[in-house]
């Protein structure tokens, strides 16, 4: 656990605690660690995970006495002063992607932007070991750390009004998968046939908070196949 | 039985209490905009166990009722009738078979919610049967109610004896929406945000004693206040942090921003106020061009009115279902 934690009370049902305020992968990792820790030891608490904070919502009733939120902030730094070596039970996962084409219209502009070429640029963004920093912007969105900085390249300047679904992109120094047909100002670079997000299903989110990434190149007749085989 | 949508009104939506737990996901809450009077118009058609009712929007929609139903309507004051029967709102009322229930325009307020005894019974998503318009979670993909959309109404025991023959049939008591609807409008209670004193003196000013005014690109995700500009006192740059309903924020453009029901998980503006939760369900009620003042309040002042707030409720529907017993 980091040295400092700050706590603020949002609202009368919320707490934010805080570690720092930079996107950071290993403070992003703290993040996880206590995320995984708290809901383990405060079961009652919702705790939402973003790039370097921890949201804690409750019910302010389940606290008796006049100051929830001081009970709470106890509640939570006891729980991480004892479990200072907590884990985050991270999923890796292994995403395919076929890159550049219809699937990924913006390659040959984020190339030229890197002064790179297209194939390198699919090497750096498959040789990387990324991190959910956390989820948002759409159910099931995935906000991944640790992308090539070489091929961190700022945000169209016209932004989609529909990205199609599944399209893998760069926004700034980050890295994102579209869940849905969503509007979009992020570089496409490829497309994954995998399906991120189905409220029906037990686990409705192929991605969760901490879970570790990798991409893979795929061809057009592996993306056929593997969009004809998963569950849609 | 079924509830066929003969005409979608403005913006009709299912609403129940939303869908908390899974904001890690990415998933917002939704629910009703105004959970008191979603609560209450469930409690007076005898609903216990947070059924979804319609969250009707400026305008309601007509809506025909196959079988004899019991239905409730409360929040903003709505024009209601079945023929020439006028219906009347924040009581219990038995509607014959086959009648047509016309919804019309509000009077004050922007919300009215309609119950009927069962609840809409569509399929629930993570344990809610909400429309997250915004996220496009809910009945038809979390769209608006449409013509033709032909709702299901939960089985429930018969209430109130037997069905209405002919005629609406209103009970003989009803609720004083006066501690439920803000008739008033009065200023909503603000406690400061973390970035208040990021604001300059005269904007922490403008905040507490300046009249904003709700815009029209106001919805279910946030309300827009248009007036004075805000400044902080210089440019802040934060990264995206998890957001909440009734968070104040400061975007560039330098008009706030109180986010509500569909709040999304993650913001990334300076959080310069908080609305006291029991003041959301009055913003959700401010029609586009109505007055929208603040005054400061303390996390304890908020805490306290929560609790009465909380309490008075939990009377008032116990009220509400011995009275039904006993009709």
């Amino acid at each position: 656990m980091p040295p400092i934690i700050q706590f603020e009370a949002l609202a009368e049902d919320a707490l934010l605690l805080r570690f720092g305020e930079r996107i950071d992968i290993e403070l992003n990792a703290c993040v996880q660690a206590a995320t995984e820790c708290l809901r383990q030891h405060l079961p009652q608490v919702e705790c939402v995970p973003a790039y370097a904070s921890v949201l804690l919502r409750f019910d302010p009733q389940h606290w008796p006495g006049n100051n929830p939120h001081q009970q709470v902030q106890a509640a939570a730094a006891a729980a991480l002063n004892e479990n200072a070596s907590t884990i985050a039970a991270a999923q890796e996962l292994v995403i395919p992607v076929c890159y550049g084409s219809e699937y990924g219209p913006d390659l040959a502009g984020v190339a030229a932007l890197c002064r790179l070429d297209t194939d390198t640029v699919i090497a750096r963004h498959t040789a990387a070991d990324y991190r959910v920093a956390m989820l948002g912007f759409a159910p099931g969105f995935p906000y991944l750390l640790g992308l090539d900085p070489q091929l961190a390249v700022p945000r169209r300047t016209d932004p989609r009004l529909r990205v199609p679904a599944g399209s893998v992109a760069i926004g700034g120094s980050q890295t994102g998968i579209y869940p849905e047909v969503l509007p979009g100002g992020w570089q496409l670079i490829g497309r994954t046939p995998l399906r991120l997000f189905d409220i029906t299903a037990n686990t409705p989110s192929l991605f969760s908070p901490g879970d570790r990434v990798r991409f893979q190149a795929i061809d057009e007749d592996q993306f056929r196949d593997l969009a004809a085989t998963s569950p849609a | 039985m079924n509830v066929t949508v003969i005409k979608p009104g403005l913006l009709s939506s299912l609403q129940d209490a939303g869908r908390p737990g899974h904001a890690a996901l990415g998933v917002g809450r939704a629910g009703a905009m105004d959970p008191p009077a979603w609560q209450l118009a469930n409690a007076l058609v005898g609903n216990t166990r947070g059924e979804a009712a319609i969250e009707c929007t400026l305008v309601g929609p007509s809506l025909r009722f196959e079988q004899a139903a019991v239905i409730a309507l409360t929040g903003a004051t709505i024009t209601a009738r079945v023929s020439e029967h006028s219906v009347p709102m924040w009581t219990t009322c038995r509607l014959p078979a086959g009648s047509v229930l016309h919804l019309g325009g509000m009077a004050s307020g922007c919300r009215s919610y309609l119950a009927v005894r069962g609840g809409f019974d569509v399929p629930a998503l993570l344990g809610s049967r909400s429309s997250d318009l915004h996220a496009r979670i809910g009945y038809a993909h979390g769209r608006p109610l449409q013509t033709d959309d032909v709702l299901p109404v939960g089985a429930a025991l018969a209430l109130l004896g037997s069905p209405a023959d002919g005629e609406v049939q209103p009970l003989g008591w009803s609720l004083d929406p006066q501690p439920w609807f803000d008739f008033a409008q009065r200023p909503l209670a603000l406690l400061r945000g973390s970035h208040w004193s990021q604001l300059d003196a005269a904007s922490q000013q403008l905040l507490l004693d300046g009249k904003f005014s709700l815009s029209k690109d106001s919805n279910r995700t946030a309300s827009r206040l248009d007036g004075p500009a805000l400044q902080l006192r210089a440019p802040l740059e934060l990264i995206s942090e998890a957001a909440l309903p009734g968070t104040v924020q400061l975007p560039p453009s330098g008009q706030p921003i109180a986010l509500l029901a569909e709040a999304p998980v993650t913001g990334g503006y300076p959080r310069i106020g908080q609305i006291a939760l029991v003041d959301l369900p009055r913003l959700a009620q401010r029609r586009p061009g109505d007055t929208v003042c603040f005054h400061e309040t303390t996390l304890d002042e908020a805490l306290t009115r929560l609790a009465a707030h909380r309490q008075r409720l939990a009377r008032l529907l116990g009220t509400i279902a011995q009275r039904l017993e006993r009709t």
